[in-house]
Formats: C-alpha cells, structure tokens, sequence
C-alpha cells in the first residue's frame, strides 16, 4: 500500500520536505530520517518526557505526534536551543550547576524549560518542580536539575 | 513500540470529517489532541486501519461566551487554551482552577477539551467536572446533531452514547447561578499523575442560605463519573455545617461511589480519601457560596 504523504515542515528553522508515512512518530521522524538524534526516545507512551520538543513554540511530546502532523509547522529541538561555542542561557546553566548525570532526559528537559522561563523569568522552587514534574531523570535525584532551573532563570533574566 | 499503518485523513471542515467517519465507521478512530489515543497506537491496543484527523479543523477550537451568560467551548479547544483564557477564568473558575491539574504541560499542549471527554476515562478532570458543572454536548453525523447531557454521555468505562459515524463538535456550560461555589480536591501521588480519588462539587445556597442543590461528582471512583446522589439528598433544605457536611461526605463515600482496588490503592483505601475529599470540598464549596452573592 502506497500511502506516503509530502512532508514539508521547519525544524530548528531549516525546512525540510520528505515523503513520510503517516504512522511514523515524529520522534522517529526527526531522528532517523532528519537525522536530529539529540530528540531521545524514552517510553514512547507520554510518560518520560524524553522526547520533549517544541512545536510552534511549545512543549509536546514528539512520540505522541505523527510526523504528518507537522506539515506547516514549526519544530525546534535541542539542538536548536545553541551550539556548542554559543549555548541557550539554560544549557549553560546546567553545565555550570551539574544539572545532569547521563544526559538522557537532559534534551526534553531544556526544551520544555524555554517556554516556561520565558513565561515565568522568576519561578519559585515549587513552580520550577512543577514544571519538570513530566520529564523523570533516574540519575539526579532532581536537585542539582532544580539548581540549574534556578541559575538558568537568573542568567535570563540578566 | 511502533504504531501500525494506517489510512490518514486530514479533513479541514466538520462535513469532511463527518463523511470519513459515515464512509469508514468501526475501522476509524478519530485522533484529536492524540495524548491518549496514540500511546494506545504505539502499544498496538488500538489498530485503526483509518485515522480521521481533527487538528486541521480550525472551527473546532472556539471558546466564546453564550447569551445566558454561559460558555461554549469548542471540541478542539486545546488543555493550554482553556487554561489561559480569561472568559473562562471569570465564569467558569471550577473549569479554570481544573486546568492545571490536568497532566503536564506537554500534555496539555496537545489535549483537547473534546477528545479528553469522548475517551471517557473515569480518572480524567475534565469528565467529572463537566458533570458537576451540568454541560451538555452536542454531537454531530451526517444525519444531523443531538444535544446530550454530560450525565447522559459516559455508560461505562472508556464508553460514551457516541456512534461510530458521531462527532463530538462542542459543549455548553451553563452560567452558575448565584450563590453558588465550587470546588476540585483530588489525591495523586504526583501532581500530575491520575488521581487515586477525586471530587468536583458545585453548591448553590437559596435565599435562606439553606443548601438548594449540592453536586459531588467523584472521579476514578467508579467505571463513569460517580454523581453523589444519596449526599446530595441528604444536604437539600440544610444548613451547611459541620455536622450535615461530615454526614453527607459519610454517605458519599459510602454509598454513592464504587471504587475499584489495584495496584495504586485499595478500594478501602479510596473510599477514606472520597470521605476526606467530600467533606473539605463541600466546606470550600459552601463557603465560596456564601461569599458569591
């Protein structure tokens, strides 16, 4: 059955037109055929947060979206947040304040905090805990991931 | 896990999408904000041969006041929108302190006001608060609409009075009446996680602020939302005190509910949170309508 359906979509603002199936996730959409494979894939089931990216600015979950759903659309994954020379204020926060141990999470981790401390510059620790509350990290214990929140949000705020 | 093939539709307008479901009935599914649909896809619970996308419709996502001083929210309407809409915020504040609670915030990018109600699950907000907030849904197919009451559309668990050729399009919400207030308690071990047992309540005291009508409707405490009907009872023509809300929350919890036992809780146990959740939901709700005059 021929059932592919052109794909025209902007990731990290570079457009892309592929010709996908439609059950193709976009968490594998954006790894296997982009080849953007800082998107992790955890659960696949919406419960880890892993694969958090943005779509036209907020956060989802990639691997409960169908790559077909983007046509028209903007995605930004992580690495559209900085390069390594010039990273986002948050990335640089967790480098600094060791907001990370294997780096699994770390990716949907900064992509759902973009938006939030652009709405909330000054959370409190129970907002930023609040905020995270979807993406699970098995190495930190969230401490040092909340520390980072909190650097971040100084450093963007400056 | 993988989702298996299937035929994609993406409609742009309700006819469309109404004539894909007459054609394909039982093999289409309808995906709307997909949080709960395609992770039932990637474990292969759920193989539809069609999908009938609804996120291209643009009609579908409204919010807007009514002439009765209501509100109409439309199928798709998004989590996220309904939680960041002022008119929602002023007349409906049960709606609006709900939002939040609602999964995460990735979920609630995608979810949908629609979609949440049509899969019908017992432990969802937003279908216990639709009961207790008395909306009403109005459901679409190509052989025309019916208005069908919140109360009247979940028959058990994950089941509504949908027909497979049947779109749910919008839902009324009726403005609350004065001297009313309302209240959402619920007990999760996270805060966005399902609840182990909750409670929407809407009271209206009379003239006399005697109670006129309480509305408890429980959530994960049964197959569809629980409608505390003995308690209610119970409360009409009293006055709210300690004594007649402690015995309304004795008899909600334990004869107007039926929860089941697993893994997260046993029955027993859900039953002394629904007790506990009854009776400080009742004495916020009771004290915001004497406040709301």
């Amino acid at each position: 059955m021929s059932n592919l359906f052109d794909l025209a979509v902007t990731v990290n603002r570079v457009r892309y037109e592929r010709a996908v199936e439609p059950h193709i996730l976009l968490s594998d959409f954006l790894r296997h055929d982009i080849g953007l494979t800082g998107t992790h894939v955890g659960c696949e089931h919406g419960v880890c947060g892993a694969c958090t990216v943005l779509f036209d600015g907020q956060p989802v979950r990639s691997c409960l979206l169908f790559a077909v759903q983007t046509h028209g659309h903007e995605v930004t994954t992580v690495e559209g947040l900085g390069t390594i020379d010039n990273l986002h204020p948050i990335q640089e926060a967790f480098h600094e304040a060791h907001g990370l141990q294997c780096g699994f999470c770390t990716p949907g981790i900064l992509t759902t905090l973009v938006p939030f401390l652009e709405q909330n510059p000054n959370p409190s620790e129970a907002e930023i805990r609040a905020a995270i509350s979807g993406n699970l990290c098995r190495c930190t214990g969230y401490q040092h991931i909340v520390d980072a929140v909190k650097l971040a949000a100084e450093k963007m705020r400056a | 896990m993988k989702p298996a093939p299937f035929k994609y539709y993406a409609p742009t307008t309700v006819e469309e999408a109404l004539t894909h479901l007459a054609e394909h009935g039982y093999d289409a599914k309808v995906l709307a904000g997909g949080q709960s649909l395609i992770p039932m896809m990637n474990f292969r619970l759920v193989q539809p041969s069609v999908l009938v996308d609804l996120n291209n419709i643009s009609e579908l996502s409204f919010i807007n006041p009514d002439e009765n001083g209501g509100l109409r929210v439309g199928a798709m309407a998004r989590h996220h929108q309904v939680e960041v809409d002022p008119l929602v915020a002023i007349q409906a504040p049960l709606l609006h302190e709900t939002m939040p609670k609602i999964a995460t915030a990735q979920i609630r990018s995608r979810g949908t006001f629609g979609g949440s109600l049509s899969h019908a699950d017992p432990s969802a907000e937003l279908v216990s608060v639709n009961v207790a907030l008395d909306g009403r849904f109005r459901l679409r197919s190509q052989n025309g609409e019916r208005w069908v009451p919140a109360h009247e559309f979940f028959i058990g668990l994950f089941t509504t009075v949908l027909q497979p050729d049947e779109l749910l399009v919008e839902v009324a919400l009726p403005a609350m009446p004065v001297r009313s207030g309302w209240s959402l308690m619920e007990v999760a071990r996270r805060p966005h996680d399902f609840a182990l047992v909750g409670v929407a309540a809407v009271v209206t005291l009379d003239e006399n602020r005697l109670c006129q009508q309480a509305r408890m409707v429980f959530l994960s405490a049964g197959d569809v939302p629980m409608v505390a009907h003995r308690a209610a009872e119970l409360l009409k023509g009293q006055a709210p005190t300690r004594e007649s809300i402690r015995a309304a929350a004795e008899i909600a919890a334990s004869e107007d509910i039926d929860p089941g036992g697993d893994i997260h809780a046993t029955a027993e146990f859900r039953c002394h949170l629904a007790n506990v959740l009854a009776r400080r939901s009742l004495e916020q709700a009771f004290e915001r309508a004497a406040g709301n005059e």
